[in-house]
């Protein structure tokens, strides 16, 4: 269903045109922020804004109430202009209680608007948050525009009426913060009242409590006295086309499905639950009648193997996992590329190491899949840059995969999975098949090798039950082009350098590596997955500045695209900001002998602009 | 269903061009030679069947059949074989395993391969040691038992890897031993028969660590009072003259001497099709030297198969929502357009 959005309220107050907009809902975990930032962001993005999201949530399913830990949040970024990343500081914060406040405060620009549900500080609330006198009542928050607003009670008298317990009606108070920000930002409530009414289908009184609670809000804005005026945001000048809003999960799920079809392949997908990495699965399981087989394995283990199997079946085959299931897979990966099949591998990355910061956001996973597995053993390595880009990436992903058969492993991480943006919507039949041909018997009547190579040193992808073409792999060595077991010293060195070479060989196709400015300069910032957003918009700004500063983003982190040494050597100072401490830092300066200087971040959180620029002007002339 | 035009194959046409390595006298031998000969048999194209191992001594196997093949890593093969069976339940797969692959590291994958019920057939070689490196104890090692690892012998009780099957579920369970040639010949081609998992424990020799094992089994004058070939529908009998029986004693199987008042009809009758495993989990605890060991079918009952019920809903997800249309999802939901 295609919506037009239509400004459907007449505004008696004030409305101020802006260009962008940060907002963050929080709350504890439990509160519904969130659905509550979900839905603000797929308003928006309806109202033609460009979008950038940032879900942030404890680990703990449901923390204590009340608590520092329990806190959770999500912040949209929406605006009139092309933007990449969901913001910095705060424009508008909605604190449902003061452990949200207490956390979270800090990150709200001097004047913002602060809208306190101030119904939630009671005496143990604010204990529970550690505050020792009442922030709303101190004069802690003078520097921002204050707003209290009795939300539960509001809640409570929306509802009233309905016969739900007290519990039901003040989980709705979600819908009340919503409708509050939907009017300050002049948002239709038409999406959510689509979403509730689909989402309670089952639950009448539910949904009509989440109604009430959602227009009380909004008509709470439009008539207190205290909202003096509102907020506009133009549509964005995007590309011209038919959006929808996409997690970067859910690009990546849509993008493999699509591979599939590419290549007139079923997908088999075996996989383990874990962090943030759950949701592909959870997608991909819906899609049975585009020929999706989803296997919900014993362990992470088993879901590679059974991929690999699937693999040697004919199957275009995945398995999506995150770091710690990750360290898992090694040694099967390393059997796939012994096998030389084509599988992918999803490696969502969070914080580490061990179990780290299950729900936070981390890039250092990077040297784990690059070498996490015995022996000499290569694998491509592509890396999502965006929650739309995802798409694309797996796509790439499959058909190097299956040109080359070789495992190919994708990179995306907790940002990029969670957070979201407008994805312009393709049109399959624009998007380049990807040929795959199984040998159907054997050539000539000559035997069948199953290592015999092509000119980029792929083997054939023979699948059993063709008949002439039966033939075993293994994990030990092989005989070149037999594929027999073969302990010849000599033997073993070739084969090493074959698959090697094979990865290598990557490169011919991957095409050359991009300059966002100038081909020389002062100074490259250099990055590759989430950061893409935060690299670019600083560059752009240092480039507006007048200062002689490019931007390249790695797609592929292995093999490096060909011209990449060249364009490095084009500059002054390379800047790497990384996720980690200095991954691709150190494979940088190992393959082009380059001094780098890497920008450090490992706090569970994505880099602010404002950081790469600090650091890129310690750079600069 | 056999067609016509399909050729006759004779055993030696499963054998690969690959020398057999493993070591001379060993039991693997006769378990390749009954397969090749049982292949012959069930007259399934070879380009059909998969042979998919682990890692030890057995798990070299596929190398030597002339049929599609995997030797993949130490204690995972059910999990690649669920992987191509899910994707391709016109294959025939088999899962060639060791009491180290299969019981230790690989103990996880066996209990979920086995009680999911995907159509495989595991055919476990159990010479109750690790082979291929050279001669520790496995965890069908009795207790006690000295080897480089254990100088001052085992302390962990061994498993038992029919009771473990049949603790899963297992739709098909059964025992054989490698000298015992007709009797493993029948018992392979009836597992490969069987829709389901099929688990097949073998008793094999390793002649290099752990010769002997199987002795009270396999020697001519002990086997006859030390094992009892369990048919269905069948009184347990066994003895040099079948002279004596397992009766019910309670829930207690115990021996008893046929003649002196006790005939056939007091013994325990065996049903491998009993819904309940109770019985087959009482057959699979009679152990030596206490009681003679079973051998043949203890269990073979139908359950709906993974394999199927994964493309049974694929086929009914294309049936009731149509062939996925990727333009249409793509265009689903809330859009919008910028002009």
């Amino acid at each position: 269903m295609s919506t037009e959005f239509e400004s459907e309220t007449e505004q008696s107050k004030t409305v101020l045109q802006i260009e962008e907009a940060t907002v963050r809902f929080c709350g504890d975990s439990g509160d519904g922020m969130q659905l509550a930032g979900t839905q603000l962001t797929n308003t928006s993005a309806l109202a033609g804004n460009d979008i950038a999201t940032f879900p942030d949530f404890p680990a703990e399913i449901r923390a204590p109430r009340g608590t520092l830990a329990g806190v959770s949040g999500f912040q949209v970024h929406f605006a009139s202009t092309d933007i990449y990343t969901p913001g910095e500081s705060v424009d508008a914060m909605v604190a449902m209680n003061p452990a949200a406040l207490k956390t979270n405060v800090a990150d709200l620009k001097p004047g913002g608007v602060l809208i306190v549900n101030s119904d939630a500080f009671d005496k143990k609330s604010l204990e529970q948050a550690g505050y020792a006198t009442n922030p709303l009542e101190d004069e802690s928050l003078e520097g921002f525009q204050l707003f209290q607003v009795a939300m539960t009670d509001l809640t409570r008298r929306a509802v009233d009426g309905l016969d739900l317990s007290q519990k039901e009606a003040d989980r709705c108070r979600n819908f009340f913060a919503m409708g509050l920000a939907f009017w300050m930002y002049g948002r239709s409530l038409d999406p959510t009242l689509r979403f509730i009414e689909s989402k309670f289908k089952k639950l009448p009184a539910i949904a009509e409590a989440n109604r009430r609670a959602l227009t009380a809000g909004r008509n709470y804005g439009e008539t207190t006295d205290a909202f003096v005026s509102s907020y506009r945001v133009e549509k964005a000048k995007l590309p011209a086309g038919k959006y929808r809003n996409m997690t970067g999960n859910q690009a990546l799920a849509w993008g493999l499905m699509t591979a599939a079809k590419l290549s007139q392949k079923d997908l088999f997908l075996g996989s383990y639950p874990i962090t943030p990495a759950s949701d592909i699965l959870h997608e991909l399981s819906r899609y049975k009648n585009f020929g999706v087989r989803t296997f919900q394995a014993e362990d992470e283990i088993a879901a590679v193997c059974s991929a690999i199997g699937a693999a040697y079946s004919g199957h275009m085959a995945l398995t999506t996992s995150s770091g710690p299931g990750i360290a898992l897979k090694g040694e099967a990966m390393g059997l796939a590329v012994m096998l030389e099949l084509p599988l992918l591998i999803v490696d969502v990355q969070r914080g580490g190491p061990s179990t780290g910061l299950p729900t936070k956001t981390e890039q250092a996973d990077l040297l784990q899949v690059m070498f996490g597995r015995n022996g000499e053993c290569p694998m491509p390595v592509i890396a999502a840059r965006s929650p739309a880009d995802c798409f694309d990436v797996g796509i790439e992903a499959w058909r190097i995969a299956a040109r080359f058969m070789t495992p190919v492993m994708i990179l995306s991480d907790g940002y990029l999975a969670n957070g979201s943006e407008p994805w312009r919507i393709v049109n399959f039949k624009e998007l380049e098949p990807i040929p795959i041909k199984h040998p159907e018997g054997p050539v000539d009547g000559k035997p069948f090798l199953a290592y015999e190579r092509d000119e980029l040193l792929a083997r054939p992808w023979a699948i059993p039950g063709t008949p002439g073409l039966m033939h075993r792999v293994g994990g030990l060595e092989k005989a070149d082009g037999t594929g027999n077991v073969s302990y010849d010293p000599k033997n073993h060195q070739h084969m090493i350098n074959t698959r090697a070479q094979k990865v290598k060989n990557v490169a011919k196709v991957i095409g050359d590596q991009e300059v966002m400015g100038e081909a020389s300069g002062d100074l490259l910032v250099l990055s590759w997955g989430g950061p893409y957003g935060s690299c670019r918009t600083a560059v752009a700004k240092l480039q507006s500045q007048g200062h002689k500063v490019s931007h390249a983003h790695l797609r592929w982190l292995n093999p490096f695209p060909a011209n990449l040494g060249e364009i490095l050597r084009n500059f002054k100072k390379v800047l790497i900001p990384e996720l980690n401490m200095g991954q691709l830092s150190m494979l940088i300066r190992n393959e082009f002998m380059i001094d780098t200087v890497s920008l450090n971040k490992v706090q569970g959180k994505p880099f602010h602009v404002t950081e790469i620029i600090e650091k890129a002007k310690t750079l600069l002339p | 269903m056999a067609s016509v035009e399909l050729p006759v194959l004779k055993p030696g046409d499963y054998g690969s061009d690959q020398d057999v390595r493993w070591c001379p006298g060993c039991g693997d031998y006769s378990i390749l030679a009954q397969m090749k000969k049982v292949m012959a048999t069930l007259g399934w194209p070879r380009e059909k069947t998969v042979f998919v191992s682990g890692i030890g001594c057995s798990s070299r196997f596929p190398y030597y059949m002339n049929t599609y093949g995997m030797h993949s890593i130490h204690g995972r093969a059910p999990a690649f074989a669920t992987g191509i069976k899910s994707c391709r339940p016109d294959l025939n797969v088999f899962v060639i395993t060791g009491d180290g692959d299969a019981l230790s590291i690989g103990g996880n994958h066996f209990m979920h391969v086995v009680r999911r019920n995907v159509n495989l057939n595991i055919i476990l070689f159990n010479n109750r040691i690790y082979g291929l490196t050279k001669g520790q104890y496995s965890p069908t090692s009795e207790l006690g038992k000295v080897t480089k690892s254990t100088p001052m012998g085992a302390i962990d009780n061994p498993m038992n890897p029919l009771s473990l099957a049949i603790g899963c579920e297992a739709t098909f369970v059964a025992r054989s031993i490698d000298v015992h040639i007709k009797h493993l010949a029948d018992t392979l081609k009836r597992a490969a028969e069987h829709p389901g998992v099929s688990f097949v424990e073998v008793y094999q020799n390793c002649n290099v660590f752990n010769d002997g094992a199987y002795k009270y089994a396999t020697d001519k004058a002990l086997k006859a009072d030390n094992i009892i070939e369990i048919e269905h529908g069948k009184p347990l009998i066994f003895g040099q003259n079948r002279e004596k029986g397992i009766r019910l004693n309670g829930m207690q199987p115990e021996v008893v001497e046929l003649g002196k008042g006790i005939t056939e009809d007091d013994l325990l009758f065996h049903d491998e099709t009993s819904p309940q495993p109770t019985l087959a989990y009482l057959l699979s605890r009679m152990r030596y030297p206490e009681f003679p060991e079973p051998i043949g079918v203890l269990r073979c009952v139908d359950a709906p198969r993974y394999d199927d019920l994964l493309n049974e809903q694929v086929a009914q997800a294309r049936a009731e929502k149509g062939e996925g249309d990727l333009d249409k999802l793509f265009n689903s939901g809330d859009t919008w357009t910028v002009e």
